[in-house]
């Protein structure tokens, strides 16, 4: 029996259009997957809008309104952390058990898609509750802020879920499954508060006020103040720390991947 | 002349360990064109493996692995498979024709969206969520995204788990209508009856090797026997002693004989028994054959 072996040259070669349209496909399914579902939906938003409307508008009505405008920002970024570090993350843990990643790796996805897609999601999530917050702000709480300003920390949001998109893609490939949540949880609510998110960081004990920069998220609440109008240190030292440690994450991260699947 | 057959996909004395246990041990395997090939085995016998070498899933230990000549995890030539996988989980808040658009979309030149849902048998329940189907009707869904790009190659890991009979017809004529369009396919699967109906080749894995390799009728006379069974009340020790009769016993008022020349034994038997009843003949089936190749090997192993 005598054996040839099938052309080596695909007879269609994909169309770039194309290529572009499966990327673009695959982010678009992943943002109404998750936007249809109410289980991750309602966590991402409600928490930091609810904490803000209570905390930071309710609790605060005698307050001065830079208490509302400073609060905007430390619950913005408590609303960036969420969508990154479980939408990510808890939902890269699932996949790699229930089988949706063995399927998208043996199908001709193309590379990287599926990250690009979660990561979309994420800024979109991301960027939902931060409209969410300045429609509390400056409807309720009567937050004075410049057309400029809003847009700054609706970017502050979209980007600013990036660095913890990556921290949560390393733990959901260092975690699998339903350990997931917990282990996320374990890691957002304490740097939550060791970020001065909740309650101002001099109000913390000196030595929580000095690791505070090794959390990305002090980092990420100076820019937040910063586009409130409030910061008091310049801007580019947090973006590249804030970069760093985002590269960094998903480095470590994709190697992980790449060897374990 | 020699025939001559286009390999499509191929592994050659792919080995493949996890820790202290040997998935594949030198494992080769062709992939013909316009082919189905049913591969079989008990549990454990490298099924999956085999498999996961294929679509690049993971890297053999040693030997080679092609995909139209390519690495598998080279994506041009995975552009040109179909895949459906045992455990398959997707979102489930996405309706079949979404999962059906973005799977086609990885694909130069799907199918119609139309064609691939007809074909599936689910042009009814493109609308629907997919968590809101039952578990035939997902398996459908996923046979779908198998199909959707026109695959050359088509992967198809025990699809009809979970389907009832007639799902499961409607899938066989599906799987009958991409071979006639020059789909090669590889069919894992329990139900042996499915391999019987479909495969053009059979290969029967154990232990990481090729217990043996050919058409199902070839398979099928690897076990010459044929079992004759009927009422009599001939004495079995006596029946045994016959030439061409290989075992004989008593279940009852019926005998069960398993012979190697069943015409000789018949005439016998109806001279012998002129009251015999109920009579019985059949050809071993491939379930006969799976079952004496598995258990040979495991004779051999243990002599071994």
């Amino acid at each position: 029996m005598s054996v040839i072996t099938i052309n080596r040259v695909p007879p269609q070669p994909m169309p770039t259009r194309r290529l572009l349209g499966a990327y673009l496909m695959e982010a678009r399914s992943e943002c109404l997957r998750y936007f249809r579902a109410p289980g991750f939906l309602l966590p991402v938003t409600l928490f930091p809008t609810m904490f803000y409307l209570l905390f930071g508008i309710v609790m605060n009505r005698h307050a001065d309104a830079d208490t509302a405008r400073y609060l905007l920002a430390s619950y913005g970024v408590f609303g960036v952390m969420s969508p990154g570090l479980f939408g990510f993350g808890v939902s890269l843990a699932l996949e790699r058990e229930n089988g949706l990643l063995t399927l998208k790796r043996a199908l001709p996805a193309p590379p990287g898609a599926y990250l690009l897609g979660k990561m979309s999601m994420a800024m979109l999530a991301s960027g939902t509750v931060m409209a969410l917050l300045l429609a509390l702000a400056i409807g309720v709480a009567h937050v004075q802020l410049s057309a400029l300003q809003a847009l700054l920390f609706l970017l502050m949001g979209m980007l600013g879920v990036l660095p913890f998109c990556a921290l949560g893609m390393l733990v959901g490939t260092l975690v699998k499954g339903q350990g997931a949540p917990g282990v996320i949880n374990i890691i957002y609510l304490p740097m939550s508060f060791l970020s001065g998110l909740w309650m101002p960081l001099s109000t913390l004990p000196p030595v929580l006020q000095r690791i505070a920069p090794i959390w990305p998220s002090t980092h990420l609440r100076e820019l937040a103040l910063k586009a409130v109008g409030m910061g008091q240190s310049p801007a580019w030292p947090h973006l590249l720390v804030l970069a760093a440690f985002g590269v960094g994450f998903f480095l470590l991260a994709s190697r992980r991947l790449h060897r374990i699947g | 002349m020699k025939p001559t057959v286009a390999v499509v996909a191929s592994l050659s004395g792919a080995v493949k360990r996890y820790g202290a246990l040997t998935a594949l041990d030198g494992l080769d395997l062709m992939l013909h064109r316009g082919e189905l090939l049913a591969l079989l085995g008990p549990n454990g016998a490298g099924k999956s493996t085999a498999i996961s070498l294929l679509l690049g899933l993971a890297r053999a230990d040693a030997g080679q692995v092609e995909l139209f000549g390519r690495d598998p995890q080279d994506i041009e030539a995975r552009r040109r498979i179909g895949v459906m996988l045992q455990s398959s989980f997707l979102p489930p808040t996405l309706t079949v024709g979404e999962l059906l658009r973005l799977t086609s979309s990885y694909y130069p030149a799907p199918r119609p969206l139309a064609e691939s849902a007809e074909m599936a048998g689910i042009a009814d329940l493109l609308s629907r969520r997919y968590a809101a189907l039952s578990g035939g009707q997902q398996r459908r869904v996923q046979f779908a995204l198998a199909l959707c790009g026109r695959p050359e190659l088509l992967f198809l890991d025990e699809p009809t788990v979970g389907m009832d009979i007639e799902a499961r017809q409607k899938l066989w004529t599906a799987i009958r209508g991409l071979i006639a369009e020059g789909c090669s396919i590889v069919l894992t699967t329990h139900y042996l009856e499915e391999a019987e109906a479909l495969a053009q080749r059979v290969v029967v894995l154990g232990k990481g090797r090729v217990l043996s390799e050919g058409s199902v009728d070839a398979l099928r006379s690897h076990v010459a026997m044929t079992r004759i069974r009927c009422i009599s009340d001939l004495d079995v020790s006596a029946l045994a002693q016959w030439n061409g009769i290989a075992q004989a016993e008593r279940d009852g008022a019926r005998i069960l004989l398993h012979s190697d020349a069943p015409e000789n034994v018949l005439r016998r038997l109806l001279d012998a028994d002129p009251a015999l009843s109920e009579l019985e003949v059949r050809r071993a089936g491939l379930a006969e054959a799976f079952t004496e190749l598995t258990r040979e090997s495991a004779i051999d192993q243990e002599a071994a």
